[in-house]
């Protein structure tokens, strides 16, 4: 199985530990072995493990230690934001978030929508037993 | 980031007497964990140097030195005695990091690991920013190269804070990537 994601210069990986958890970083140059400067928009460019990192597929074009306006940009040209919440990936983590934030209100909203859901199915499923057996 | 070791200008000079007048000022750039070591290291290494003493000396300043780039990667060299088990030699290390005192860092935990070398006998003679074309040693300068890229080999799955740790797992760890 060969490796498909790397450390290079303009891999955007999600930051698993710490502090920052749960940004999306761009790998902007590497320092050593174990660590990388990484920067994003909202954030002052700094190292980080990559034991604190777990890399995803998107790469975005950039050279090695731009400044923050070229990066912003570039991340604008790749459409970064729209790729990760529109990867299954991303969404899965955004699911997660709002199930996180819910409210009583909201989990009952969602156990009538669960009902009706599995009522809709239940209904549908014994249509078709009624075509096989009948 | 916070280093254990910080950097400090430490300033002093001998007290004036009857036959000396204005007596020489003396500068030290040194690394300790506080100002209170960053003095005491300042007389060690003055008595060594001049016939004076903390009894016959005053401190005239102290001030912790910062780094002025602490976003940019930076190659530093160096240059360190120290006191092994059977005399005192001289090394040259190279370290890349984003600040100096992140590098000399990493060189007293290198030292006290590759050499047994304790932080009370290593002497840190001269550091530099070294550009990539002077750096000496490969393990730096593999990393001078723009389209750097290899793959994270093994990828150990932490749990994002330390208080959803477990002692036992319910299945094997999955550690490619």
């Amino acid at each position: 199985m060969p490796f498909k994601r790397y450390v290079e210069i303009g891999r955007i990986a999600l930051v698993n530990y710490g502090k920052d958890y749960g940004k999306l970083v761009v790998i902007v140059d590497v320092i050593d072995q174990n660590r990388a400067l990484v920067d994003a928009p909202d954030m002052v460019r700094g190292q980080m493990n990559f034991k604190r990192l777990t890399l995803t597929d998107i790469k975005i074009d950039i050279k090695r230690v731009p400044n923050k306006k070229t990066l912003v940009a570039a991340l604008e040209a790749a459409d970064v934001k729209n790729k990760w919440e529109s990867s299954s990936w991303g969404r899965k983590l955004i699911v997660q978030k709002k199930r996180a934030s819910l409210n009583d209100f909201d989990r009952f909203k969602i156990m009538l929508a669960k009902i009706k859901k599995a009522g809709v199915v239940r209904q549908e499923l014994a249509k078709l037993k009624k075509e096989t057996t009948g | 980031m916070s280093y254990k070791y910080h950097q400090f200008q430490v300033v002093g000079r001998g007290l004036p007497t009857e036959t000396d007048e204005q007596p020489k000022i003396y500068r030290m750039k040194l690394w300790a964990t506080n100002e209170v070591r960053a003095k005491s290291k300042f007389w060690y290494y003055l008595r060594k140097l001049k016939k004076v003493k903390k009894s016959n000396g005053q401190m005239l300043a102290i001030n912790e030195i910062f780094e002025k780039n602490p976003t940019t990667i930076k190659n530093y060299g160096i240059w360190l005695r120290y006191q092994s088990r059977t005399g005192y030699h001289n090394m040259y290390k190279e370290y890349r990091d984003t600040t100096l005192n992140g590098a000399i860092e990493q060189m007293y935990t290198e030292m006290a690991s590759r050499h047994r070398v304790r932080h009370h006998c290593i002497q840190v003679i001269k550091t530099a920013t070294i550009p990539a074309k002077l750096c000496k040693r490969e393990s730096t300068k593999q990393f001078h190269n723009s389209k750097i890229k290899f793959p994270l080999v093994f990828k150990k799955v932490r749990p994002p804070t330390r208080k959803l740790k477990t002692t036992y797992k319910a299945s094997r760890p999955n550690l490619f990537v």
